[in-house]
């Protein structure tokens, strides 16, 4: 049995990780000439807006189905609908705006990344920030914010994460102690001093609006403000965490290589839109700069250096993992992809092989 | 007083692009403009150790390959998180089709 980890963000895991180079260290990157980087990274506000305004239309329309079928069970399907783009697609429109990338025009990823933050019940400052630190220590334990699985896994919890709960119960709470002036001090480890206070500006404006539809709803006397505003937090959320959980879960921690520690997998149109192509993840975290529309582009350049993987492979993982906390899904790399690198990446998994 | 040192040839760069300049253990960042003019700063980001070199070159901004913190390459000026310090920028001159930095 190895190390008990410690994913305290300012205990003993993130001094061993300054101490022994893997925080803030230099990550392989598959080789792509300068030519055909520069081409993937350019912006356009083309693709962004076409998709903003199919999801905003989308939103509306369930919204008003909503509330037209209040009270019988056609509002089922809309409920449905509307649930996953507010509480499952803004997580990637926050990430792609948060990166800037959507958009051209910076504006435009600004105000997006805003409501999809609001949707979401994040700081949008405080997750602009413990997002560069994911990029920056992509799961290297002690130092990223943005561990969704830690080892070893709670089954429970991650089966909870489905409905939302877990996450509404962090996240509200999160908001009003920083509205009130309060950030932890893990919050502080990675929002710059000159940046905290804005963070509390904005969890004040959050709450401004949840209050008043609170409001609302009580003058109102009904439950439509809040199954609009609020609650599809937990009852939509199931699609972004059966995507975003693919993205690292039952993969290595503490390695400096994408292709150990983050998945890309295929993906059927419609989660894709949803997902805004996050599920070309590898790509995404080795070359940040390129926008989701080019990923699939991004792909096909790099396939020949990647493995892929598929969901069916993360139950058995995790069963593992309860038992031998180290354990964790190695793929082969295919014949013409380019090595790990033995630095870091050697972890003694003979017992849970037994 | 600093001296002028020769980084590239002027064709050594595209239009709206970067490269990379050693030199004398330090790393520099060398552009030229969609206007064809020349600009030079500190070649890694203030934010984390990545090289400006590998981003992308849009107007008058550099963007920084790991994080998409953006700086004005012209004045050295952060524009927003997750950058919030400048980079240092270098007087360049054209002499004889080469680019040369002040350092």
């Amino acid at each position: 049995m190895g190390k008990k980890r410690d994913y305290s963000l300012v205990g003993e895991s993130t001094r061993a990780a300054i101490e022994t180079g893997l925080a803030s260290a230099e990550w392989y990157h598959t080789d792509v000439p300068r030519k055909a980087m520069k081409e993937l990274m350019q912006r356009s506000d083309g693709p962004a807006i076409r998709d903003t305004i199919i999801w905003i239309a989308a939103i509306l329309g369930s919204a008003a189905g909503i509330v037209w079928f209040w009270g019988t069970w056609w509002v089922v399907p809309f409920l449905f609908v509307y649930g996953v783009l507010y509480g499952s697609s803004s997580d990637s429109r926050w990430h792609e705006c948060g990166h800037g990338t959507a958009f051209r025009t910076r504006w435009m990823n600004d105000v997006v990344y805003h409501i999809a933050s609001f949707m979401l019940m994040r700081n949008p400052v405080q997750w602009r920030w413990s997002h560069a630190r994911h990029h920056t220590d992509t799961i290297i334990v002690g130092r990223d914010a943005e561990i969704a699985v830690m080892r070893p896994p709670d089954l429970l919890k991650a089966g909870l994460a489905f409905t939302g709960i877990l996450d509404f119960r962090y996240s509200l709470p999160t908001l009003v102690r920083q509205a009130f002036g309060t950030l932890s001090d893990e919050e502080k480890s990675y929002i710059p001093e000159m940046e905290q206070h804005k963070a509390v500006v904005a969890a004040r404006w959050h709450m401004a609006v949840y209050v008043a539809t609170i409001a609302i709803a009580i003058a109102l006397g009904s439950w439509i403000p809040l199954v609009l505003i609020g609650l599809p937090r937990l009852y939509g959320t199931w699609h972004m965490v059966t995507t975003g959980l693919l993205q690292h879960i039952g993969l290595a921690d503490d390695v400096v290589d994408h292709r150990l520690n983050t998945r890309t997998v295929y993906m059927n149109p419609i989660s894709r839109f949803i997902y805004w192509n996050m599920n070309y993840h590898v790509e995404h975290h080795m070359f940040p700069m390129v926008p989701y529309h080019a990923l699939p582009r991004l792909h096909e350049l790099i396939k020949h250096d990647l493995m892929w993987h598929a969901y069916r492979e993360v139950w058995p993982v995790l069963l593992r993992q309860l038992k031998y906390e180290d354990f964790y899904l190695k793929r082969e790399l295919p014949p013409t992809a380019r090595p790990y690198r033995g630095e870091f990446h050697e972890v003694d998994m003979s017992a849970a092989a037994e | 007083m600093a001296d002028w040192v020769e980084a590239c040839a002027v064709d050594d760069i595209d239009e709206e692009d970067v490269i990379r300049f050693d030199h004398g253990g330090r790393s520099f960042a060398v552009y030229r403009s969609l206007d064809d003019e020349f600009f030079a700063t500190d070649g890694y980001c203030t934010h984390e150790k990545a090289h400006l070199a590998d981003g992308l070159v849009m107007d008058d901004i550099i963007e920084c390959p790991k994080h998409n913190g953006r700086f004005n390459y012209k004045t050295g000026q952060a524009k927003g998180a997750p950058v919030c310090v400048n980079l240092v920028t270098y007087p360049v001159k054209i002499e004889a089709g080469k680019v040369m930095i002040q350092i």
